[in-house]
């Protein structure tokens, strides 16, 4: 839902960024406000994850040029760890394994650790145990993923469910939800789907990263953008995803958002 | 009985002063003893043109002529309480190389199971020592075992009857307190037929202190039986621990070590496992963890001696600070051990530009129906590992150290003593911490 007068969450302003020394983002405009879901589509390399791990503070994507704030904070000025912490959210395109530490050891962790930058009462085991195990059923998550190691022999679906666990856990602000939907069945995608709009409302936002309308279909967007070449070369409502889906991003080729 | 001409080299006349053979009221023990002190007399210490000792200088031993305890120290009950292991119903605690049975436990044991000094042993259990006593534990090439052997006085004696299982794990606990003392801790395990028995040999110190341990185990595995074997090594800082293990496999035996490896100075590490029956099986785990300037050695060797036998080995070391770590693992497979199978895995992680692995397979295969698989590989934490964790809230300090307790996890979680997977879990962590 967007309102004008809503609270500005990220404002992108001019990114470029380059990544091993190669100019990846090339200057993009982004304004996101409380309450409201964007879609980023676009082919692949477009520069779409770049994006998203830039604005979470990867090391290996190096700003050149350009601005982010989120909610007014310079996010360049923040370690990843920080950014997580104020309330920004990645949901991995390709989650990693750590083989050797417990799902649920990992949880509690990051829950507590953000729960304790924010001023919030820390749960011990038990007390965890119970609150993430209501959050599982909400994603219908069997229970015995707590107990396997971080993601570790996942299926692809799983971990993306796994992914979906913590934005629910952690709470964010803004969460940049890189492809979610690729690898979930189709009743994975409704109930991550439903899990996702459970979580959204007027104070927080999501932008979903995304090759396919359906998803669109399930978590409607305010605003579907195009990413070609590290630009945003158009921006559109939900009606957009569907003419993508039907056309394709040829027609777009070469066409820059006015 | 001859009494000894010198040594020839200085250094181990030195650790020598005072060792004589020839008052053994046993006249086996006593020839046995005697070999070893005209072993250690011909040897001399191992230096790194030695192809074994290649990776590792011990000059820093050399400086300290380190000697037996003479005052024998009364640690408390109290100094003690942190190392007992819960499970363990029975303790053998050893204080610089001598038996204390004020600090030993034994919540009674089945018939069948002894666990009892050696000296004491000798009196009940004579014929069981005579067949294994230093005669797994080879001496001739090893200055080492050589010295333990000639220094024998006292040691741990674990023997489980046949078709006997030991119900709760045995522990023995060598600890030092005092400077400049060397202590020669030996124990020998014996598991008859079908017998089983989980063990915990561990090595502490109750002071930082710059001392010498010279440990020989020999761990003898009648048909059938199993033995669950974890070592845990957790010396203080300064000192020096070298130590032989030698395991002798049946038939359908089954060995598993757990090797853990956190402390000293300079540690050396040789375990041999030698398979002298058919269808034995042997798993060898390993998990190295220093930092600061220590060097810690691993040397094993898996020698399938007879066909069909198995073996799994992972050894990993974490390496921080400037310190070495050093793995050379053998794989024998004499002629006519066919169908062995066979695999090795060497995995290492350094924590710091300055820390330093060598790891060194070494295969001996001569028969050719077999399975013989290994690889090694070192490595650092993975950016994309810490950025994951970081982007869920964690410091870069905290994403590194679970991640670095993750990488030992694998083989602190097969130890089968919860309380010991606990307390390492904890000690990795803020082991870890501290490596920085
Ligand atoms: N670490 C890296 N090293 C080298 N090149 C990189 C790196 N990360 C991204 N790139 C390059 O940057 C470009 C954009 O990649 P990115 O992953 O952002 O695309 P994407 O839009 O997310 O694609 P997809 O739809 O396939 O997920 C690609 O050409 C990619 O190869
Ligand atoms: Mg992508």
């Amino acid at each position: 839902m967007t309102r004008a007068d809503a609270k500005v969450l990220l404002e992108v302003k001019g990114l470029h960024a380059n990544v091993a020394g190669v100019e990846i983002l090339k200057g993009i405009d982004l304004v996101v406000r409380a309450g409201e879901v964007h879609a980023i589509m676009g082919p692949n390399g477009s520069g779409k994850s770049t994006f998203a791990k830039a604005l979470a503070g990867h090391p290996a994507y190096e700003v050149t040029a350009g601005t982010a704030t989120f909610e007014g904070r310079n996010i360049f000025d923040m370690a990843a760890e920080e950014r997580a912490r104020a309330g920004l959210f990645l949901g991995f395109q390709y989650p990693l394994e750590i083989p050797g530490v417990s799902n649920a050891a990992f949880l509690r962790l990051a829950y507590n650790t953000v729960q304790g930058a924010r001023g919030k009462d820390e749960l011990d085991p038990l007390e965890f145990d119970d609150y993430v195990r209501e959050k599982m059923k909400l994603l219908e998550m069997d229970a015995s993923f707590l107990d396997r190691s971080v993601n570790d022999g996942f299926s692809g679906g799983e971990k993306k469910r796994n992914e979906i666990l913590q934005m629910a856990l952690l709470e964010p602000r803004l969460a940049i939800l890189d492809e979610t939907d690729s690898g979930l069945d189709i009743d994975a995608l409704r109930v991550v789907s439903g899990g996702v709009n459970r979580l959204l409302t007027r104070d927080n936002a999501v932008v979903l990263v995304t090759h396919y309308q359906r998803l669109l279909n399930y978590i409607v967007p305010d605003y579907v953008h195009v990413m070609e070449g590290g630009r945003i070369i158009k921006t559109g409502g939900r009606e957009l995803a569907v003419e993508l889906e039907a056309r394709g991003y040829d027609w777009l080729k070469g066409k820059v958002a006015a | 009985m001859s009494t000894v001409v010198g040594a020839t080299h200085p250094y181990i006349a030195s650790l020598l002063n005072g060792c004589e053979s020839g008052h053994d009221q046993l006249s086996w023990l006593g020839e046995r003893r005697a070999a070893a002190l005209e072993r250690a007399n011909a040897l001399a210490v191992p230096t790194t043109r030695d192809e074994e000792w290649r990776f590792t200088d011990i000059t820093p031993l050399t400086r300290v002529p380190f000697q037996p305890a003479v005052a024998v120290p009364h640690p408390g009950a109290d100094d003690v309480a942190k190392f007992i292991i819960p499970e363990a119903g029975v303790r053998l605690t050893f204080v610089d190389g001598m038996f204390a049975p004020e600090l030993s436990a034994n919540a009674g044991l089945p018939y069948g199971v002894v666990v009892t000094s050696l000296a004491a042993g000798l009196a009940t259990h004579g014929s069981v020592i005579e067949r294994h006593l230093a005669r797994h534990a080879r001496f001739e090439q090893d200055v080492f075992a050589a010295l333990n052997t000639a220094r024998l006085r006292d040691g741990a004696l674990v023997w489980v009857a046949k078709n006997q299982q030991c119900p709760t794990p045995v522990q023995l606990l060598f600890l030092s307190t005092q400077k400049a003392v060397a202590a020669y801790p030996r124990c020998l395990v014996v598991a008859e037929a079908g017998a089983e028995l989980t063990l915990v040999e561990e090595y502490a110190s109750l002071v930082d202190n710059a001392y010498f341990t010279d440990a020989v185990t020999e761990v003898a595995i009648g048909d059938g039986a199993q033995v669950r074997h974890v070592r845990l090594q957790r010396e203080a800082r300064d000192a020096f621990h070298i130590a032989t293990c030698a395991v002798a496999l049946a038939k359908d035996a089954n060995y598993a070590s757990h090797a853990i490896t956190l402390g000293a100075r300079i540690s050396r590490h040789d375990l041999s496992v030698r398979q002298g029956g058919e269808g034995a099986e042997a798993r060898l785990d390993g998990l190295t963890l220093i930092g600061g300037r220590q060097l810690a050695d691993t040397h094993t060797l898996l020698d399938h001696g007879r066909p069909n036998g198995r073996s799994r080995q992972l050894h990993k070391c974490i390496v921080g600070g400037a310190a070495h770590a050093v793995f050379s693992g053998k794989i024998a497979v004499a002629p006519g051990a066919q169908l062995t199978d066979s695999a090795q895995e060497s995995r290492n992680l350094l924590l710091s530009n300055k820390a330093h692995v060598d790891t060194k397979p070494q295969l001996e295969i001569f028969a050719d129906d077999v399975k013989c698989a290994h690889g090694a590989t070192v490595g650092q934490l993975e950016a994309e590992h810490l950025f994951y964790l970081q982007s869920r809230g964690l410091s870069e300090q905290r994403a590194r150290n679970l991640l670095t307790y993750a990488f030992g996890a694998e083989v602190i979680d097969g130890i089968p003593v919860p309380s010991l997977v606990e307390q390492l879990e904890e000690t990795v962590l803020a082991e870890t911490q501290s490596a920085e």
